[in-house]
């Protein structure tokens, strides 16, 4: 009976707990492109158990380690997207201005056939975003792209803990001009994050306060029991931002709520954050070097609204000349198909090297997402998370060839099956499929607004279920 | 105050910030070119020409002497009068045409005054886009400063839209920059499918809305052949006969139904583009173009068999969940080796910039860069019926070219100078003024 009941307990053990799969592989002879080291020629790149233990020459595999042969090729690391939606189970808790105690911790579908074919394009790390529509959103979650497994083993273990934050015109249309409550303005959004950072000063004071006081009664060091103040999943989370423990990732766009959300981060002593999308941050790039803030834009993206009319393609080329760590992203299951095409626009516009074109997809992203001592470069210690490259990564005519998420291989286009059906019957017409939401063209950013389908008209607002 | 004061007041409000955002379009729109094109005799010299037509030519020359090119080879003679422009180590190319975009008909996307791309109505073959093109659009300079010269406009919304326009990116007024004014009409193909996640239809509703559909499109193009013979009939011996009544919609069929103008379908799901073959088939008079076509590679020899050419891209994601990734990569590729005429059409506005892209894409993807440059050149204008004019660098033709350093399909290259209708436009944008502007402020502006 006891071995029974020890069974069952290691059966739930191996349940409970999750495996992130690693593997091992000795990439040979490419051209390593370290991102922190230069480009080196004819150079092995070992990855043992998940981790890159060896770069140089002439290595040899150890016993049971498959050698795939890349002379020729490139060797990159794995593209870092800082900004996306893909592998989204919902996107926007849109109603209320404030919803910091949601998470995407929970809304992640490791089936979504967007992560293999983000996979495809050399992508092995994303920050899965909540949307825009709240001036303080839900948390983020950061995930390496495990296709196919399940929701624990898509987390990306050490990643500091983030959250949305969003300013300008979607909070102002879906509360203020949607719902009737501030911020209907870009001032009002303002007030909206101090007031709920002061409320979160003082809950934590009161909290504090509380759980002392209760402690002492507790102990028989207190007469009467205190005045009990609720634990709110809400201040503890805003609790944790203005401690430090969760970095700002803002959706932005023009230059003026930029300055003004960097006033506000300065007054509470908030250090860790970053700017999204950001369309003029290249307006005001010596300040946000001087305040040690980074940016995450588009390579191209503008004039889909009016707080992107006054943009430029050049605007990653003018941050990265001013010193702002800068990332390019996708936010659209498209463009994340392809992003180190994306970054070969910096070329394009305003002549950025290519080596710092290749750091706005590797690691200037993972600085932003706290995960640069793990990803974002070749380098002995780091993860195996890379991607051989037909051709330089940054021409058109370069395809990613094979991924590989702790020298594990998650996608290899000489293997990659016509039909992505595990179960084809060739009898069946699948005509009638349904076309997914994000089936986009890549023109418009409305993923951020994902969820929140809502249209204005002259009688008001009309919400768009299901 | 009272309530009618407060509707008022309302009104008075929307009418000033409609008043507002015109003046800052209008502003903007003043301040986007700094420069004026220059126009008259030019040499490109010392440069490898992509003909299109006639192959590359290395260490050649282009003449321009206004609207046209003169002179194209090795051994051209340059007038002393010509202004050189020395393009050693450089490419010139054909200016490239989009083939379906609404550039020039939106501003701003998400601001409804801006946005001219859309008529209500199911049916509106009299509408034109030709007539609301605002020549100072932010994009056209933001475009073309990109190589792109050429883009068809199209109205989109409704059954039957309205007309394209094929225009060229500079100039003051439409009908400066039209190529042809209506180009071709606008046809949305009825789907015989389900939409997306909003569509909420049954199955039989969807199977019902398309037949509906289906006979009112029928109906109103029986009407607009008959209209279009009594007319005919008419013309031809006014005597005891009673002349037709005046419809607008009817008399902009008749260059439709007797193939004068062509039909742009868009179409893009297997059972659709099946269905909408087996219509033009029925039309022999009228000229037809599919557009969009994404499952095109799965139908390519029905399309190649009947005939009809392509507008089509390559950066969306696959048709279906289950498509092969590489699937809209490889579309135009698959259909160029059925023995289609491809083009490349982005159905953009403020990023038809990207269009070499899409070449590039296709070119990367199984179309080839010979074929993808034919596909963004020469493909466009035959289908559009002005391959005698534009599409390829050839002497009598007009002078639409670039200058660029290298391959203009690869996003890292530069193009450094664009000729449109024989102007040398100066190569400033939005984009590159704003870049001039804050690339460095200044020390006195970084002090704060």
């Amino acid at each position: 009976m006891k071995k029974v009941l020890l069974s069952i307990f290691a059966l739930c053990l191996s349940l409970t707990g999750y495996a992130q799969e690693t593997g091992s592989v000795l990439i040979k002879d490419g051209t390593v492109i370290t991102i922190t080291n230069g480009n080196k020629a004819d150079t092995d790149v070992l990855i043992e158990d998940g981790i890159i233990t060896k770069i140089g020459k002439d290595l040899s595999a150890p016993r049971g380690v498959e050698t795939v042969d890349a002379s020729g090729k490139y060797v990159m690391p794995g593209i870092i997207d800082a900004h996306s939606h893909i592998a989204a189970v919902d996107v926007n808790e849109w109603t209320n201005p404030v919803t910091a105690e949601v998470s995407m911790e929970e809304s992640i579908n490791p089936n979504d056939i967007n992560i293999y074919w983000a996979l495809a394009g050399g992508v092995t790390s994303i920050h899965l975003m909540h949307g825009s529509a709240n001036v303080i959103g839900g948390q983020n979650e950061t995930l390496k792209l495990r296709y196919g497994t399940g929701m624990d083993e898509m987390r990306f273990d050490g990643a500091p803990r983030t959250i949305k934050f969003a300013l300008g015109e979607n909070p102002t249309r879906v509360h203020g001009q949607g719902f009737n409550v501030k911020p209907r303005t870009r001032m009002g959004v303002e007030q909206v994050i101090r007031d709920n950072f002061d409320a979160a000063q003082d809950y934590k004071k009161n909290r504090q306060a509380y759980l002392a006081a209760k402690e002492a009664y507790e102990n028989g060091e207190r007469k009467n029991p205190p005045v009990p103040v609720a634990k709110n999943e809400r201040m503890e989370v805003l609790v944790d931002i203005l401690e430090g423990d969760i970095w700002v990732h803002t959706h932005s766009y023009r230059a003026d709520e930029i300055m003004m959300l960097m006033r506000v981060f300065n007054d509470y002593g908030i250090e860790n954050f970053t700017f999204q999308h950001a369309n003029e941050a290249f307006k005001v790039a010596p300040e946000l070097k001087k305040n040690n803030a980074y940016t995450s834009v588009f390579a191209d993206w503008w004039a889909y609204k009016f707080e992107v009319y006054y943009s430029t393609a050049y605007n990653a080329s003018i941050l990265n000349a001013n010193g702002v760590k800068n990332s390019i992203n996708s936010d659209s299951g498209e463009l994340i198909r392809h992003l180190n095409h994306e970054a070969a626009k910096a070329v394009h516009y305003g002549n950025t090297s290519k080596q710092d074109a290749l750091k706005m997809i590797t690691i200037n992203p993972a600085t932003q997402l706290g995960i640069d001592d793990k990803v974002g470069s070749i380098e002995e210690g780091k993860h195996g998370d890379v991607a051989i490259w037909s051709g330089h990564p940054l021409s058109i005519y370069s395809t990613a060839e094979a991924t590989y998420i702790d020298g594990k291989k998650y996608f290899d286009r000489s293997e990659d099956p016509n039909d992505m059906r595990l179960e084809t019957n060739p009898e069946t017409d699948f005509e009638e499929t349904d076309k997914r939401w994000y089936n986009e063209n890549g023109r418009h950013g409305k993923t951020c607004l994902q969820g929140a389908k809502i249209r204005f008209t002259k009688k008001g607002m009309k919400y768009k279920s299901n | 105050m009272s309530k009618h004061a407060d509707i008022i007041m309302k009104y008075f409000k929307s009418i000033l910030s409609a008043c507002l955002l015109v003046l800052f379009v209008g502003m903007s729109a003043e301040a986007q070119i700094t420069e004026k094109a220059e126009y008259g005799k030019f040499a490109i010299t010392n440069a490898t020409i992509h003909t299109v037509t006639n192959g590359v030519i290395e260490n050649g020359t282009v003449l321009i002497d206004g609207k046209k090119i003169v002179g194209v080879g090795q051994d051209v003679e340059i007038g002393s009068d010509y202004e050189k422009i020395d393009a050693s180590g450089k490419h010139v190319y054909p200016g490239f045409m989009d083939a379906g975009t609404q550039l020039g008909l939106q501003e701003i996307g998400a601001v409804d005054v801006t946005n001219d791309q859309a008529e209500l109505g199911e049916f509106n073959p009299h509408v034109r886009a030709f007539t609301a093109i605002n020549p100072s659009s932010v994009s056209i300079p933001v475009t073309r400063v990109n190589g792109v010269t050429h883009v068809i406009s199209m109205p989109v919304s409704g059954r039957l839209a309205g007309k394209a326009t094929l225009i060229d990116l500079y100039g003051y007024s439409p009908d400066s920059m039209a190529v042809s004014p209506d180009a071709a009409i606008h046809l949305n193909w009825p789907t015989s499918k389900k939409g997306g996640w909003w569509d909420d239809r049954s199955k039989e509703e969807v199977k019902k809305d398309y037949k509906k559909n289906i006979k009112e499109l029928n109906d109103f193009w029986s009407k607009a052949e008959f209209y279009d013979k009594m007319v005919t009939a008419y013309e031809k011996n006014p005597d005891d006969k009673q002349k037709p009544d005046a419809d607008k919609k009817m008399q902009a069929m008749q260059e439709v139904v007797n193939g004068k103008v062509p039909v742009i379908i868009s179409v893009d799901a297997k059972q659709d583009i099946l269905n909408a073959i087996e219509w033009t088939q029925k039309h022999p008079d009228a000229r037809f173009i599919l557009a969009g076509v994404q499952d095109g590679w799965r139908v390519a020899d029905e399309i190649a068999e009947a005939g009809l050419p392509c507008l089509v891209s390559t950066l969306y994601t696959p048709e279906r969940d289950y498509d092969n990734y590489q699937r809209p990569y490889q579309n135009p590729g698959k259909l160029h080796e059925a023995g289609v005429k491809v083009a490349i059409a982005t159905g953009g506005v403020e990023n038809v910039r990207n269009a070499p892209y899409h070449a590039g894409f296709a070119a990367n993807y199984g179309l080839g860069k010979e074929e993808a440059l034919k596909a963004i050149t020469i493909n466009s204008a035959e289908i559009f019926g002005v391959g005698d004019k534009l599409g390829s660098i050839e002497e009598g033709k007009q002078a639409n070219l670039f200058i660029a350093d290298g391959d203009p399909f690869e996003p890292m290259n530069h193009i450094t100078q664009v000729f449109i209708s024989g102007n040398k436009i100066p190569m400033v944008s939005r984009h590159t003024q704003l870049y001039q502007e804050y690339l460095d402020r200044g020390p006195q502006k970084n002090n704060k």
